[in-house]
């Protein structure tokens, strides 16, 4: 029971871009509510500007992120989960306060973000391995095709699950190499933003992965029709219209678009949400004879 | 020295020196030396809380492209750098000549700025685009040699066709308070830079560089600029972009006041060339936002302001694509240079 002479402290969260924690550009925020409608805190509501920010932030750290070695990578995210472990009694409050849930079935939510890091991170090493191949050809060549890393990758994270659901779209693109900027659950921010806080405190360099908070019909045409965005992952996105409208705008620089599509967060995940952000690249090397 | 004053619209009282007192300061050292530091101190604090809430002024929509353009117009794209190749000032011409080949509207960048050794590549490469070649010169960038090398690479990069020389001051000599030195060494630059007989448009500008970094404090900047305007500078200019701080908005500001209170004084129009340091649209905006508060839209024209930069091309190019298509660009669309 709260000391009930205590005054609540409450607060007002900020975005996460290259890193560091900035107040939205336009200084706007809005009302993160819970389950019920009750006032949770306030979020930052970020700007056209944050989300060409966030671009920039992503852009400057996909060379060095994607330089690293896949094991390093794998290393990495396998210390977010380590960190989410560390702060689990937060994110079940958290999660249970946005969604709704139940403790016991909000405890059984983290718990699986935490599994799906972990699997994620597993497959760092090893996704080359199972999707890369070295090719027969008609020539004295020594020919191998590899998955590379497609650059700055856009994300709209489901509005429904809002830890699992964005750790399920966040992992799987950064473990591959790419650079991510999400745009949080709209009316769920809270557990997106405790998560930076894990970001912040892992050895994720920063800019990898660039979270905003804000309204999803104004912040996602900036980054569909970003022509500095490689790919755009419209996992969170409801409406059929605004959907096909953001395909549209994505196809200006041609970039990859993962459509919408019924998810369960809770199913173990096959390896398509790795894939689609790799493009491939074919090496021809001679052979000496 | 003898001092009237007068009051700026932007409601900054200034003591001007008279035109007497100038024609007196060139008459002997002590004199030069009287005159320099006569001239009011700079209100450091002052002319740092001006510069930072003239930062603050917001220029959008039409204006703002109207000031990417003249930024684009006023750059001299310059590439000084030990590993500069032909085939490398070659593409930096071409961008010059055609900043974004994708939109024809684009104005053409003022000047390409090179070592002396490049200038014939430069000249060739331009063509009769109308785009000046500046060359540096006098052992840049830290002048040290002595003057006849110092005129010997001036001559040399008028005779390959520099429009425009920047020199570097010694400031060796300046921060030892031997100003006649600096004085007579800016002149016998200004001969150099003479073209010979029979050659168009008379000689090459003279743009000197007093580097501003190595100066230290903001008096120093205002007496050098009027050093160097005395000596017979076209052109002002802060930095070499070899050392760090270099073109600040404050340092900026204290070289604008100075052609404007020499203009007043003398009649002479002054250019003034912030250098180094200058890498985005908001940056450059900035400083014409300080140019027309400071010196008047008299300097708002590449033939009175230019900025020195490389990377700054790409990111105007960025926004004004940004404005017409309406959507964000990326580096991937422009040149690496």
């Amino acid at each position: 029971m709260p000391d009930s002479s205590r005054i609540d402290v409450r607060k007002t969260y900020k975005l996460f871009i290259g890193g560091a924690f900035p107040r939205s550009e336009s200084g706007r925020t809005y009302v993160a509510e819970d389950a019920k409608g009750r006032f949770v805190a306030n979020a930052a509501l970020a700007s056209r500007k944050d989300a060409r920010d966030a671009v920039g932030a992503a852009r400057k750290a996909f060379a060095g992120w994607s330089a690293r070695t896949p094991y390093n990578r794998g290393q990495v995210v396998y210390r977010i989960a380590e960190m989410l472990e560390g702060r689990r009694a937060q994110f079940v409050d958290e999660v249970s306060q946005s969604e709704g849930a139940t403790a016991r079935k909000a405890d059984s939510l983290v718990a699986a973000s935490i599994d799906r890091l972990v699997w994620y991170a597993g497959w760092a090493d090893k996704v080359a391995q199972v999707v890369g191949s070295s090719n027969p050809v008609a020539g004295p060549y020594f020919d191998f095709s590899l998955p590379e890393p497609t650059g700055v990758v856009a994300v709209v994270a489901p509005p429904d699950s809002s830890l699992l659901g964005l750790v399920s779209v966040v992992a799987p693109a950064i473990v591959t190499g790419n650079t991510v900027v999400v745009l949080a659950a709209e009316g769920r921010p809270l557990p997106a933003i405790t998560l930076t806080e894990v970001l912040a405190t892992s050895d994720l360099p920063g800019g990898v992965v660039n979270v905003l908070t804000g309204r999803v019909a104004e912040v996602t045409p900036w980054l569909a029709s970003h022509m500095d965005v490689n790919a755009i992952d419209l996992a969170g996105i409801d409406d059929a219209e605004l959907a096909r409208d953001l395909e549209v705008a994505a196809a200006d620089n041609l970039k990859r678009v993962l459509r919408p599509r019924a998810e369960t967060w809770t199913r173990t995940p096959d390896l398509s949400r790795m894939l689609w952000a790799l493009e491939t690249k074919t090496v021809w090397h001679p052979i000496g004879v | 020295m003898g001092v009237s004053g007068e009051t700026y619209t932007d409601g900054v009282t200034s003591v001007l020196p008279t035109t007497a007192g100038v024609d007196e300061a060139t008459r002997s050292e002590s004199s030069l030396r009287r005159f320099l530091h006569g001239l009011p101190g700079v209100d450091q604090v002052g002319a740092e809380a001006r510069a930072a809430s003239l930062a603050t002024r917001s220029i959008k929509t039409t204006a703002k492209s109207w000031a990417i353009d003249l930024a684009i117009s006023m750059i001299d794209l310059t590439t000084l750098e030990g590993q500069d190749t032909p085939g490398k000032v070659r593409a930096l011409c071409a961008k010059a000549k055609a900043p974004d080949p994708a939109d024809p509207t684009c104005p053409q960048v003022a000047a390409i700025c090179v070592y002396p050794d490049m200038v014939p590549i430069a000249k060739q490469a331009l063509g009769s685009s109308g785009i000046r070649v500046a060359s540096v010169a006098t052992a840049f960038p830290s002048g040290r040699a002595a003057l006849d090398i110092k005129l010997a690479d001036t001559a040399d990069a008028v005779a390959a066709g520099a429009d425009e020389i920047d020199m570097v001051i010694d400031r060796g000599a300046f921060l030892s308070g031997r100003y006649q030195a600096v004085f007579d060494e800016i002149v016998a630059i200004k001969e150099a830079a003479a073209r010979p007989e029979g050659a168009d448009k008379g000689s090459a500008h003279l743009k000197v560089i007093l580097e501003t970094g190595e100066l230290v404090t903001y008096d120093n900047v205002r007496r050098a600029s009027w050093l160097a305007m005395l000596a017979g500078a076209d052109f002002i200019k802060t930095s070499t972009g070899k050392i760090q701080p270099a073109a600040t908005l404050p340092v900026t500001l204290v070289m604008l006041e100075a052609v404007r209170d020499f203009r007043d004084t003398t009649g002479r129009q002054v250019g003034v060339k912030p250098a180094g340091g200058i890498r985005t649209s908001k940056d450059a905006i900035r400083n014409l936002v300080l140019v027309n508060e400071t010196a008047g839209d008299d300097w708002l024209d590449p033939d009175w302001f230019r900025i020195g930069a490389s990377s700054l091309l790409n990111d105007l190019l960025m926004q004004r694509t940004k404005i017409s298509t309406g959507r964000y660009s990326g580096p991937d669309y422009f040149t690496l240079d």
